[in-house]
Protein backbone atom coordinates (compact mmCIF):
# COMPACT_ATOMS: atom_id res chain seq x y z
CA UNK A 1 0.00 0.00 0.00
CA UNK A 2 2.85 2.49 0.61
CA UNK A 3 4.65 1.69 -2.06
CA UNK A 4 2.15 2.37 -4.73
CA UNK A 5 1.46 5.78 -2.44
CA UNK A 6 4.81 7.25 -3.29
CA UNK A 7 4.98 5.69 -6.92
CA UNK A 8 1.63 8.10 -6.97
CA UNK A 9 3.08 10.98 -5.11
CA UNK A 10 6.23 10.59 -7.75
CA UNK A 11 4.11 10.22 -10.59
CA UNK A 12 1.73 13.85 -9.72
CA UNK A 13 5.12 15.75 -8.67
CA UNK A 14 7.10 14.69 -12.30
CA UNK A 15 3.34 15.61 -13.97
CA UNK A 16 3.02 18.99 -11.43
CA UNK A 17 6.35 20.61 -11.65
CA UNK A 18 6.19 21.49 -15.63
CA UNK A 19 2.18 22.40 -15.29
CA UNK A 20 3.44 24.63 -11.99
CA UNK A 21 6.20 26.16 -14.13
CA UNK A 22 3.71 27.07 -17.07
CA UNK A 23 1.38 28.59 -15.12
CA UNK A 24 3.66 31.24 -13.48
CA UNK A 25 6.37 32.22 -16.26
CA UNK A 26 5.78 34.72 -18.60
CA UNK A 27 4.68 33.73 -22.38
CA UNK A 28 7.91 33.55 -24.30
CA UNK A 29 6.91 32.77 -27.35
CA UNK A 30 3.64 34.60 -27.79
CA UNK A 31 1.50 34.45 -30.73
CA UNK A 32 2.39 36.98 -33.08
CA UNK A 33 -1.13 37.30 -34.44
CA UNK A 34 -2.83 37.69 -30.77
CA UNK A 35 -4.60 41.51 -30.89
CA UNK A 36 -2.38 42.53 -27.59
CA UNK A 37 0.86 41.41 -29.23
CA UNK A 38 0.19 43.84 -32.54
CA UNK A 39 -0.91 46.65 -30.00
CA UNK A 40 2.28 46.46 -28.44
CA UNK A 41 4.48 46.17 -31.46
CA UNK A 42 2.46 49.26 -33.02
CA UNK A 43 3.04 51.28 -30.22
CA UNK A 44 6.68 51.00 -29.84
CA UNK A 45 7.16 51.33 -33.50
CA UNK A 46 5.01 54.98 -32.94
CA UNK A 47 7.52 55.20 -30.07
CA UNK A 48 10.66 54.88 -31.77
CA UNK A 49 8.88 56.95 -34.66
CA UNK A 50 8.22 59.90 -32.03
CA UNK A 51 12.11 59.67 -30.67
CA UNK A 52 13.49 59.82 -34.00
CA UNK A 53 11.65 62.83 -34.80
CA UNK A 54 12.72 64.58 -31.61
CA UNK A 55 16.05 63.99 -32.67
CA UNK A 56 15.65 65.15 -35.91
CA UNK A 57 13.97 67.85 -34.55
CA UNK A 58 17.01 68.48 -32.41
CA UNK A 59 19.13 68.54 -34.81
CA UNK A 60 18.11 70.87 -36.99
CA UNK A 61 17.03 73.42 -34.03
CA UNK A 62 21.00 73.07 -33.28
CA UNK A 63 21.88 73.61 -36.80
CA UNK A 64 19.44 76.11 -37.49
CA UNK A 65 20.08 78.67 -35.02
CA UNK A 66 24.23 78.21 -35.22
CA UNK A 67 23.36 79.02 -38.82
CA UNK A 68 21.30 82.23 -38.66
CA UNK A 69 23.79 83.28 -36.12
CA UNK A 70 26.75 82.97 -38.19
CA UNK A 71 24.66 84.57 -41.31
CA UNK A 72 24.17 87.83 -38.86
CA UNK A 73 28.15 87.21 -37.47
CA UNK A 74 28.78 87.60 -41.57
CA UNK A 75 26.53 90.67 -41.64
CA UNK A 76 28.46 91.89 -39.08
CA UNK A 77 31.70 91.75 -40.99
CA UNK A 78 30.56 94.46 -43.47
CA UNK A 79 28.66 96.47 -41.12
CA UNK A 80 30.20 97.73 -39.40
CA UNK A 81 33.63 95.30 -39.55
CA UNK A 82 34.20 96.66 -42.95
CA UNK A 83 33.27 100.08 -42.89
CA UNK A 84 34.97 100.96 -39.98
CA UNK A 85 38.15 98.88 -40.73
CA UNK A 86 38.15 100.74 -43.97
CA UNK A 87 36.72 103.95 -42.49
CA UNK A 88 39.68 104.30 -40.66
CA UNK A 89 42.33 103.97 -42.53
CA UNK A 90 40.94 106.87 -45.34
CA UNK A 91 41.19 110.64 -44.65
CA UNK A 92 38.77 112.11 -42.33
CA UNK A 93 37.33 114.17 -45.45
CA UNK A 94 36.41 110.50 -47.13
CA UNK A 95 35.03 108.68 -43.65
CA UNK A 96 31.42 108.45 -44.88
CA UNK A 97 31.88 108.20 -48.32
CA UNK A 98 33.82 104.88 -47.17
CA UNK A 99 31.39 103.41 -45.05
CA UNK A 100 28.58 104.10 -47.54
CA UNK A 101 30.40 101.97 -50.07
CA UNK A 102 30.14 99.04 -47.67
CA UNK A 103 26.52 99.84 -46.79
CA UNK A 104 25.43 100.39 -50.45
CA UNK A 105 26.47 96.99 -50.38
CA UNK A 106 24.61 95.51 -47.67
CA UNK A 107 21.34 96.80 -49.01
CA UNK A 108 21.70 96.62 -53.22
CA UNK A 109 23.43 93.33 -53.25
CA UNK A 110 20.26 91.94 -51.14
CA UNK A 111 17.89 92.86 -53.92
CA UNK A 112 19.69 91.62 -56.36
CA UNK A 113 20.44 88.17 -54.35
CA UNK A 114 16.96 87.92 -53.91
CA UNK A 115 15.68 88.32 -57.35
CA UNK A 116 18.29 86.45 -59.19
CA UNK A 117 21.38 86.65 -57.16
CA UNK A 118 20.56 83.30 -55.39
CA UNK A 119 19.45 81.34 -58.55
CA UNK A 120 22.07 82.30 -60.20
CA UNK A 121 24.92 81.18 -57.62
CA UNK A 122 22.92 78.21 -55.91
CA UNK A 123 20.08 76.86 -58.95
CA UNK A 124 20.70 73.99 -61.01
CA UNK A 125 22.53 74.92 -64.07
CA UNK A 126 25.85 73.94 -65.79
CA UNK A 127 29.10 74.08 -64.03
CA UNK A 128 29.80 77.30 -64.48
CA UNK A 129 26.69 79.20 -63.50
CA UNK A 130 23.48 78.22 -61.90
CA UNK A 131 20.00 78.51 -63.46
CA UNK A 132 16.73 80.88 -63.26
CA UNK A 133 14.66 77.91 -61.41
CA UNK A 134 14.76 80.54 -58.18
CA UNK A 135 14.03 83.75 -59.70
CA UNK A 136 12.62 85.98 -56.80
CA UNK A 137 13.17 83.24 -54.64
CA UNK A 138 11.00 80.79 -56.00
CA UNK A 139 11.20 77.29 -54.63
CA UNK A 140 13.32 78.67 -51.69
CA UNK A 141 10.93 77.62 -48.53
CA UNK A 142 11.85 76.33 -45.48
CA UNK A 143 12.14 73.04 -46.71
CA UNK A 144 15.81 71.82 -46.90
CA UNK A 145 17.68 71.56 -50.15
CA UNK A 146 18.87 68.37 -49.73
CA UNK A 147 21.76 69.21 -52.35
CA UNK A 148 23.19 72.01 -49.90
CA UNK A 149 22.19 70.90 -46.35
CA UNK A 150 19.46 68.48 -44.88
CA UNK A 151 18.50 69.94 -41.67
CA UNK A 152 18.24 73.12 -42.25
CA UNK A 153 15.49 75.01 -44.02
CA UNK A 154 16.84 76.42 -47.52
CA UNK A 155 16.00 79.90 -46.79
CA UNK A 156 18.47 79.77 -43.99
CA UNK A 157 21.51 78.71 -46.92
CA UNK A 158 19.78 81.78 -48.97
CA UNK A 159 20.22 84.40 -46.44
CA UNK A 160 23.42 82.83 -44.84
CA UNK A 161 25.19 83.31 -48.70
CA UNK A 162 23.17 86.29 -48.97
CA UNK A 163 25.97 88.05 -46.42
CA UNK A 164 28.98 86.51 -48.71
CA UNK A 165 27.45 88.11 -51.36
CA UNK A 166 27.20 91.64 -49.62
CA UNK A 167 30.64 91.59 -48.19
CA UNK A 168 32.38 90.10 -51.49
CA UNK A 169 31.81 93.53 -53.43
CA UNK A 170 32.47 95.77 -50.38
CA UNK A 171 36.40 94.47 -49.53
CA UNK A 172 36.96 95.56 -53.24
CA UNK A 173 36.23 98.94 -52.59
CA UNK A 174 39.69 98.93 -51.13
CA UNK A 175 41.80 99.40 -53.76
CA UNK A 176 39.44 102.40 -55.00
CA UNK A 177 38.81 104.34 -51.94
CA UNK A 178 38.51 108.29 -52.11
CA UNK A 179 38.29 108.11 -55.74
CA UNK A 180 35.40 106.80 -56.90
CA UNK A 181 31.65 108.31 -57.99
CA UNK A 182 29.18 106.91 -55.50
CA UNK A 183 26.68 106.03 -58.53
CA UNK A 184 29.30 104.61 -60.69
CA UNK A 185 30.70 102.59 -57.76
CA UNK A 186 26.91 100.85 -57.55
CA UNK A 187 26.51 99.95 -60.64
CA UNK A 188 29.80 98.73 -60.94
CA UNK A 189 29.75 96.44 -57.88
CA UNK A 190 25.92 95.43 -58.35
CA UNK A 191 26.70 94.52 -61.72
CA UNK A 192 30.15 92.79 -60.40
CA UNK A 193 28.10 90.79 -58.18
CA UNK A 194 26.04 89.42 -60.39
CA UNK A 195 28.16 88.91 -63.16
CA UNK A 196 31.45 87.85 -61.42
CA UNK A 197 30.47 86.71 -57.75
CA UNK A 198 27.37 84.33 -58.94
CA UNK A 199 29.47 82.35 -61.26
CA UNK A 200 32.34 81.81 -59.24
CA UNK A 201 29.96 81.11 -56.16
CA UNK A 202 28.55 78.28 -58.30
CA UNK A 203 31.70 76.75 -59.75
CA UNK A 204 32.93 76.17 -56.30
CA UNK A 205 29.32 75.62 -54.07
CA UNK A 206 26.47 75.06 -56.59
CA UNK A 207 25.35 71.69 -57.29
CA UNK A 208 27.47 70.48 -60.66
CA UNK A 209 30.11 73.53 -60.25
CA UNK A 210 33.17 72.57 -61.85
CA UNK A 211 35.42 73.12 -59.10
CA UNK A 212 32.82 71.79 -56.20
CA UNK A 213 34.71 69.24 -53.90
CA UNK A 214 31.27 67.97 -53.15
CA UNK A 215 30.41 66.80 -56.77
CA UNK A 216 31.82 63.39 -57.77
CA UNK A 217 32.01 64.88 -61.22
CA UNK A 218 33.78 67.71 -61.16
CA UNK A 219 36.10 68.42 -63.12
CA UNK A 220 38.79 70.63 -60.48
CA UNK A 221 37.35 69.16 -57.14
CA UNK A 222 39.24 72.29 -55.41
CA UNK A 223 38.82 72.71 -51.52
CA UNK A 224 37.63 76.06 -50.82
CA UNK A 225 35.49 75.93 -47.92
CA UNK A 226 34.06 79.40 -46.86
CA UNK A 227 35.47 80.96 -49.87
CA UNK A 228 39.23 81.85 -50.32
CA UNK A 229 38.74 82.15 -53.94
CA UNK A 230 34.97 82.82 -54.13
CA UNK A 231 35.26 85.74 -52.05
CA UNK A 232 38.75 86.99 -51.55
CA UNK A 233 41.20 86.28 -54.53
CA UNK A 234 38.22 87.64 -56.63
CA UNK A 235 37.86 90.74 -54.91
CA UNK A 236 41.68 91.31 -54.43
CA UNK A 237 42.16 90.83 -57.87
CA UNK A 238 39.40 92.66 -58.91
CA UNK A 239 40.85 95.48 -56.83
CA UNK A 240 43.99 95.03 -58.28
CA UNK A 241 42.25 95.39 -61.70
CA UNK A 242 40.35 98.67 -60.52
CA UNK A 243 43.07 100.75 -58.97
CA UNK A 244 45.59 100.03 -61.94
CA UNK A 245 42.20 100.84 -64.52
CA UNK A 246 41.24 104.12 -62.18
CA UNK A 247 44.58 105.02 -61.54
CA UNK A 248 46.61 106.57 -58.65
CA UNK A 249 44.61 109.07 -56.46
CA UNK A 250 46.17 112.81 -57.16
CA UNK A 251 49.22 113.51 -55.08
CA UNK A 252 50.26 109.89 -54.33
CA UNK A 253 52.77 108.42 -53.62
CA UNK A 254 54.45 112.46 -52.83
CA UNK A 255 51.66 112.98 -50.51
CA UNK A 256 51.24 111.56 -47.35
CA UNK A 257 47.97 109.72 -46.52
CA UNK A 258 48.29 108.02 -43.17
CA UNK A 259 44.92 106.93 -41.73
CA UNK A 260 42.56 109.61 -40.00
CA UNK A 261 41.66 107.46 -37.32
CA UNK A 262 43.69 103.59 -36.54
CA UNK A 263 41.23 103.64 -33.61
CA UNK A 264 38.25 103.10 -35.97
CA UNK A 265 40.05 101.08 -38.14
CA UNK A 266 41.32 99.10 -34.67
CA UNK A 267 37.57 98.34 -33.87
CA UNK A 268 36.55 97.12 -37.21
CA UNK A 269 39.14 94.45 -37.46
CA UNK A 270 38.26 93.06 -34.19
CA UNK A 271 34.39 92.60 -35.50
CA UNK A 272 35.98 91.50 -38.55
CA UNK A 273 38.15 88.78 -36.65
CA UNK A 274 35.10 87.74 -34.51
CA UNK A 275 32.42 88.08 -37.33
CA UNK A 276 34.83 85.71 -39.42
CA UNK A 277 33.76 82.24 -37.01
CA UNK A 278 30.35 82.76 -38.55
CA UNK A 279 32.01 83.25 -42.02
CA UNK A 280 33.87 80.35 -41.29
CA UNK A 281 32.75 77.61 -39.01
CA UNK A 282 29.01 78.77 -40.11
CA UNK A 283 30.34 76.74 -43.76
CA UNK A 284 29.83 73.55 -42.06
CA UNK A 285 26.27 74.73 -42.62
CA UNK A 286 25.53 72.63 -39.84
CA UNK A 287 26.09 73.00 -35.48
CA UNK A 288 28.85 69.85 -35.79
CA UNK A 289 32.06 69.22 -34.94
CA UNK A 290 33.76 70.27 -38.43
CA UNK A 291 32.06 73.74 -37.38
CA UNK A 292 34.39 73.36 -34.60
CA UNK A 293 37.15 72.94 -36.36
CA UNK A 294 36.64 75.69 -38.60
CA UNK A 295 36.50 77.22 -35.59
CA UNK A 296 39.49 76.73 -33.89
CA UNK A 297 41.64 77.21 -37.32
CA UNK A 298 40.31 80.31 -38.01
CA UNK A 299 41.47 81.34 -34.37
CA UNK A 300 44.46 79.85 -34.54
CA UNK A 301 45.87 81.18 -37.66
CA UNK A 302 44.28 84.85 -37.21
CA UNK A 303 46.74 84.72 -33.99
CA UNK A 304 49.95 83.18 -35.95
CA UNK A 305 49.65 85.97 -38.75
CA UNK A 306 48.73 89.12 -36.45
CA UNK A 307 52.38 87.95 -34.81
CA UNK A 308 54.18 87.01 -38.05
CA UNK A 309 53.37 90.39 -39.66
CA UNK A 310 54.07 92.46 -36.49
CA UNK A 311 57.77 90.80 -36.04
CA UNK A 312 57.97 90.83 -39.82
CA UNK A 313 57.62 94.94 -39.25
CA UNK A 314 59.41 95.23 -36.52
CA UNK A 315 62.29 93.70 -37.89
CA UNK A 316 62.09 95.82 -41.70
CA UNK A 317 60.87 99.32 -39.48
CA UNK A 318 62.21 99.16 -36.45
CA UNK A 319 58.69 99.37 -34.71
CA UNK A 320 55.47 97.34 -34.80
CA UNK A 321 52.47 99.62 -35.57
CA UNK A 322 48.67 98.45 -34.75
CA UNK A 323 48.42 98.97 -38.28
CA UNK A 324 50.26 95.80 -39.31
CA UNK A 325 49.12 93.85 -36.24
CA UNK A 326 45.58 94.52 -37.64
CA UNK A 327 46.51 93.95 -40.94
CA UNK A 328 48.20 90.61 -40.11
CA UNK A 329 45.40 89.37 -38.79
CA UNK A 330 43.28 89.87 -41.59
CA UNK A 331 45.58 88.55 -43.84
CA UNK A 332 45.69 85.21 -41.55
CA UNK A 333 41.91 85.27 -42.25
CA UNK A 334 41.75 85.06 -45.36
CA UNK A 335 44.17 82.85 -45.53
CA UNK A 336 42.49 80.04 -43.45
CA UNK A 337 39.45 80.90 -44.73
CA UNK A 338 39.48 78.15 -47.84
CA UNK A 339 41.64 75.78 -45.32
CA UNK A 340 39.30 76.52 -42.41
CA UNK A 341 37.13 73.04 -42.46
CA UNK A 342 39.96 70.55 -44.08
CA UNK A 343 43.16 71.59 -42.04
CA UNK A 344 44.39 70.61 -38.28
CA UNK A 345 45.30 72.69 -35.48
CA UNK A 346 48.56 72.90 -35.68
CA UNK A 347 48.80 73.45 -39.95
CA UNK A 348 46.18 76.87 -39.45
CA UNK A 349 48.39 78.06 -36.96
CA UNK A 350 51.70 77.41 -40.01
CA UNK A 351 49.04 79.03 -42.80
CA UNK A 352 48.72 81.71 -40.21
CA UNK A 353 52.20 82.89 -40.08
CA UNK A 354 53.20 82.01 -43.52
CA UNK A 355 50.09 84.29 -44.70
CA UNK A 356 51.19 86.99 -42.05
CA UNK A 357 54.62 87.48 -43.83
CA UNK A 358 53.60 87.25 -47.09
CA UNK A 359 50.97 89.41 -47.24
CA UNK A 360 53.26 92.41 -45.05
CA UNK A 361 55.81 91.53 -47.82
CA UNK A 362 53.13 92.05 -50.54
CA UNK A 363 52.32 95.68 -48.63
CA UNK A 364 55.68 97.08 -47.82
CA UNK A 365 57.83 95.84 -50.78
CA UNK A 366 56.10 94.80 -53.64
CA UNK A 367 53.60 97.36 -53.64
CA UNK A 368 55.47 100.43 -53.49
CA UNK A 369 58.40 99.00 -55.64
CA UNK A 370 55.52 98.74 -58.47
CA UNK A 371 53.76 102.04 -57.50
CA UNK A 372 50.33 100.75 -57.86
CA UNK A 373 47.49 102.85 -55.45
CA UNK A 374 46.10 100.19 -53.85
CA UNK A 375 44.60 102.37 -51.01
CA UNK A 376 43.92 99.97 -48.54
CA UNK A 377 45.54 97.01 -49.75
CA UNK A 378 42.72 94.82 -50.78
CA UNK A 379 44.85 93.14 -53.17
CA UNK A 380 47.42 93.01 -51.18
CA UNK A 381 46.23 90.80 -48.19
CA UNK A 382 43.03 89.71 -49.82
CA UNK A 383 43.67 88.89 -53.61
CA UNK A 384 47.39 87.80 -52.24
CA UNK A 385 46.54 86.05 -48.77
CA UNK A 386 43.68 84.00 -50.58
CA UNK A 387 45.81 82.75 -53.41
CA UNK A 388 48.41 81.81 -50.34
CA UNK A 389 45.24 80.35 -48.28
CA UNK A 390 44.10 78.80 -51.08
CA UNK A 391 47.00 77.00 -52.38
CA UNK A 392 48.12 75.57 -48.89
CA UNK A 393 44.95 74.54 -48.55
CA UNK A 394 46.00 71.75 -51.00
CA UNK A 395 48.81 70.85 -49.08
CA UNK A 396 47.34 70.90 -45.31
CA UNK A 397 44.06 69.32 -46.49
CA UNK A 398 43.60 66.13 -43.98
CA UNK A 399 41.04 63.99 -44.70
CA UNK A 400 40.84 62.71 -40.70
CA UNK A 401 39.00 66.26 -40.38
CA UNK A 402 36.75 65.99 -43.49
CA UNK A 403 37.01 63.20 -45.81
CA UNK A 404 35.53 64.92 -49.18
CA UNK A 405 37.27 62.29 -51.40
CA UNK A 406 35.94 58.85 -50.35
CA UNK A 407 36.13 54.96 -52.34
CA UNK A 408 33.23 52.93 -53.85
CA UNK A 409 33.20 50.92 -50.11
CA UNK A 410 33.17 54.92 -48.36
CA UNK A 411 36.06 54.90 -47.34
CA UNK A 412 38.30 58.29 -47.00
CA UNK A 413 40.90 58.59 -49.21
CA UNK A 414 43.59 61.31 -49.09
CA UNK A 415 42.54 65.13 -49.01
CA UNK A 416 45.60 67.01 -49.28
CA UNK A 417 49.69 66.42 -49.77
CA UNK A 418 49.95 66.31 -46.06
CA UNK A 419 47.73 62.66 -46.79
CA UNK A 420 49.93 61.54 -49.86
CA UNK A 421 47.63 63.15 -52.42
CA UNK A 422 49.72 66.01 -53.78
CA UNK A 423 47.65 65.27 -56.90
CA UNK A 424 45.37 68.11 -55.29
CA UNK A 425 47.64 70.53 -55.85
CA UNK A 426 46.66 70.91 -59.32
CA UNK A 427 42.67 71.10 -58.36
CA UNK A 428 44.45 73.99 -55.86
CA UNK A 429 45.88 75.62 -58.82
CA UNK A 430 42.93 75.53 -61.19
CA UNK A 431 40.19 76.75 -58.64
CA UNK A 432 43.27 79.95 -58.20
CA UNK A 433 43.30 80.66 -62.38
CA UNK A 434 40.00 80.39 -62.67
CA UNK A 435 38.96 82.67 -59.85
CA UNK A 436 42.06 85.31 -61.38
CA UNK A 437 40.87 84.94 -64.40
CA UNK A 438 37.45 85.79 -64.03
CA UNK A 439 38.17 88.52 -61.97
CA UNK A 440 40.38 90.17 -64.44
CA UNK A 441 38.22 90.21 -67.40
CA UNK A 442 35.08 90.49 -65.25
CA UNK A 443 36.80 93.19 -63.66
CA UNK A 444 37.71 94.57 -67.21
CA UNK A 445 34.67 94.55 -68.85
CA UNK A 446 32.47 96.27 -66.36
CA UNK A 447 35.20 98.98 -65.87
CA UNK A 448 34.91 99.60 -68.93
CA UNK A 449 31.15 99.22 -69.72
CA UNK A 450 30.34 101.53 -66.58
CA UNK A 451 33.23 103.99 -67.67
CA UNK A 452 31.65 104.89 -71.09
CA UNK A 453 28.18 105.10 -69.73
CA UNK A 454 28.48 107.14 -66.19
CA UNK A 455 32.33 107.84 -65.74
CA UNK A 456 34.02 106.05 -62.82
CA UNK A 457 36.02 108.51 -61.30
CA UNK A 458 34.93 111.89 -59.64
CA UNK A 459 36.47 115.35 -60.63
CA UNK A 460 39.92 116.61 -59.37
CA UNK A 461 38.12 119.15 -57.06
CA UNK A 462 35.24 116.57 -55.80
CA UNK A 463 38.09 114.46 -55.03
CA UNK A 464 40.37 117.12 -53.04
CA UNK A 465 37.06 118.18 -51.51
CA UNK A 466 36.20 114.96 -50.36
CA UNK A 467 34.05 112.48 -50.88
CA UNK A 468 31.53 113.12 -48.03
CA UNK A 469 30.65 116.53 -49.28
CA UNK A 470 31.12 116.15 -52.94
CA UNK A 471 29.44 112.67 -52.72
CA UNK A 472 27.00 112.70 -50.24
CA UNK A 473 26.68 116.42 -49.32
CA UNK A 474 27.78 115.47 -45.72
CA UNK A 475 30.62 115.77 -42.75
CA UNK A 476 31.39 112.83 -41.33
CA UNK A 477 32.95 114.72 -38.27
CA UNK A 478 31.74 118.13 -37.09
CA UNK A 479 33.23 119.00 -33.57
CA UNK A 480 32.40 122.65 -33.91
CA UNK A 481 28.37 121.64 -33.38
CA UNK B 1 47.24 148.74 -25.20
CA UNK B 2 49.51 145.83 -26.79
CA UNK B 3 48.73 142.06 -28.11
CA UNK B 4 50.94 139.23 -27.07
CA UNK B 5 50.92 136.08 -29.03
CA UNK B 6 52.64 133.11 -27.49
CA UNK B 7 53.26 129.86 -29.23
CA UNK B 8 54.09 127.28 -26.60
CA UNK B 9 54.54 123.43 -26.35
CA UNK B 10 51.11 121.68 -25.35
CA UNK B 11 52.32 120.59 -22.24
CA UNK B 12 53.12 123.92 -21.19
CA UNK B 13 49.70 125.20 -21.24
CA UNK B 14 48.54 124.43 -17.39
CA UNK B 15 51.91 126.06 -16.04
CA UNK B 16 51.84 128.92 -18.07
CA UNK B 17 47.84 129.66 -17.49
CA UNK B 18 48.23 129.24 -13.61
CA UNK B 19 51.55 131.83 -14.04
CA UNK B 20 49.14 134.41 -15.76
CA UNK B 21 46.40 134.11 -12.99
CA UNK B 22 49.33 134.51 -10.55
CA UNK B 23 50.44 137.89 -12.17
CA UNK B 24 46.66 139.37 -12.39
CA UNK B 25 45.77 138.31 -15.82
CA UNK B 26 42.67 137.21 -16.07
CA UNK B 27 41.90 137.35 -19.74
CA UNK B 28 43.11 134.91 -22.53
CA UNK B 29 42.10 133.78 -26.07
CA UNK B 30 43.84 129.83 -26.02
CA UNK B 31 43.92 128.11 -29.55
CA UNK B 32 45.10 124.66 -30.67
CA UNK B 33 47.73 125.09 -33.39
CA UNK B 34 50.05 123.38 -35.33
CA UNK B 35 53.75 124.28 -36.62
CA UNK B 36 57.32 124.02 -36.06
CA UNK B 37 60.24 126.43 -36.14
CA UNK B 38 63.93 125.03 -35.85
CA UNK B 39 62.25 122.04 -34.43
CA UNK B 40 62.67 119.09 -36.30
CA UNK B 41 59.43 116.62 -36.63
CA UNK B 42 59.33 113.34 -35.63
CA UNK B 43 59.27 109.91 -37.79
CA UNK B 44 55.75 107.98 -38.10
CA UNK B 45 55.10 104.89 -40.34
CA UNK B 46 52.49 104.08 -42.52
CA UNK B 47 52.67 100.53 -44.49
CA UNK B 48 56.38 99.67 -44.09
CA UNK B 49 57.27 103.66 -44.98
CA UNK B 50 58.73 105.95 -42.96
CA UNK B 51 57.66 109.78 -43.13
CA UNK B 52 58.27 112.69 -41.28
CA UNK B 53 55.39 114.97 -39.50
CA UNK B 54 56.81 117.82 -39.28
CA UNK B 55 53.43 120.03 -38.18
CA UNK B 56 53.65 119.40 -34.76
CA UNK B 57 50.73 120.50 -32.12
CA UNK B 58 51.02 123.58 -30.25
CA UNK B 59 49.25 125.88 -28.69
CA UNK B 60 49.10 129.66 -29.20
CA UNK B 61 48.10 131.84 -26.35
CA UNK B 62 46.49 135.05 -27.00
CA UNK B 63 46.54 138.04 -24.68
CA UNK B 64 45.61 142.24 -24.87
CA UNK B 65 47.13 143.91 -21.71
CA UNK B 66 48.04 147.52 -20.39
CA UNK B 67 51.43 149.05 -21.78
CA UNK B 68 52.13 149.13 -18.59
CA UNK B 69 51.89 144.78 -17.83
CA UNK B 70 53.82 143.76 -20.85
CA UNK B 71 57.27 143.16 -19.19
CA UNK B 72 55.03 141.30 -16.37
CA UNK B 73 53.47 138.88 -18.74
CA UNK B 74 56.41 138.25 -20.72
CA UNK B 75 58.34 137.36 -17.61
CA UNK B 76 55.66 135.06 -16.25
CA UNK B 77 54.97 133.35 -19.65
CA UNK B 78 59.20 132.69 -20.33
CA UNK B 79 59.52 131.63 -16.29
CA UNK B 80 56.63 129.10 -17.00
CA UNK B 81 57.06 127.71 -20.20
CA UNK B 82 61.28 128.31 -20.74
CA UNK B 83 62.51 124.30 -20.55
CA UNK B 84 65.98 125.40 -22.27
CA UNK B 85 65.57 123.20 -25.79
CA UNK B 86 64.73 123.98 -29.11
CA UNK B 87 60.53 123.76 -29.53
CA UNK B 88 59.90 126.11 -26.16
CA UNK B 89 58.36 128.14 -28.45
CA UNK B 90 58.04 132.08 -29.14
CA UNK B 91 55.97 135.39 -28.32
CA UNK B 92 55.24 137.90 -30.66
CA UNK B 93 54.11 141.39 -29.06
CA UNK B 94 52.04 143.93 -31.24
CA UNK B 95 49.79 147.20 -30.99
CA UNK B 96 46.28 147.15 -30.39
CA UNK B 97 44.34 149.67 -31.74
CA UNK B 98 41.09 149.54 -29.81
CA UNK B 99 39.68 147.16 -27.52
CA UNK B 100 35.85 147.09 -26.60
CA UNK B 101 33.82 145.23 -24.22
CA UNK B 102 30.77 143.69 -25.75
CA UNK B 103 28.14 143.60 -23.21
CA UNK B 104 28.42 147.50 -21.84
CA UNK B 105 30.32 149.19 -24.74
CA UNK B 106 33.20 150.39 -22.27
CA UNK B 107 36.05 151.05 -24.27
CA UNK B 108 39.76 151.62 -23.59
CA UNK B 109 41.99 149.96 -20.94
CA UNK B 110 39.00 149.78 -19.16
CA UNK B 111 37.49 147.31 -21.63
CA UNK B 112 40.53 144.64 -20.64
Amino acid sequence: MCRRGMKLLLLLALLGTPALALAVAPNLNPDPSAPATQAQIAALQQAISNQQAATASAQSAGDNSWMLTSAALVLLMTGPGLALFYGGLVRKKNILGTMMQSFAMMCLVTILWAIAGYSLAFGHGNAFVGGFEHLFLRGVGVTPNLDYAATIPEQTIMIYQLMFAIITPALISGAFAERMKFSAMAVFLSLWSLFVYCPMAHMVWGVGGLLNSSNIHAAFPSFDFAGGTVVHITSGVSALVTCLYLGKRIGYPQTNMPPHSMVLSFIGACLLWVGWFGFNAGSALAASPLATSAFVNTHFATAAAALGWTVAEWIHNGKPTALGAISGAVAGLVAITPASGFVQPMSALAIGLIAGVICSFMVFEVKSRLGYDDSLDAFGVHGAGGTVGALLTGIFAASVINPVFKDAAGNPLPSGAIDGHWGQMLNQLAGVGIAWSISIVGTLVLLFVVDKVMGLRVSAEDEAAGLDLSQHGEEGYDFNT
Amino acid sequence: MIKIEAILQPSKLDAVKDALLEAGIEGMTILEARGHGRQKGHTEFYRGREYTVDLLPKVKIELVVTDEMKEKTIQAIIGAARTGRIGDGKIFVSPVAEAIRIRNDERGETAL
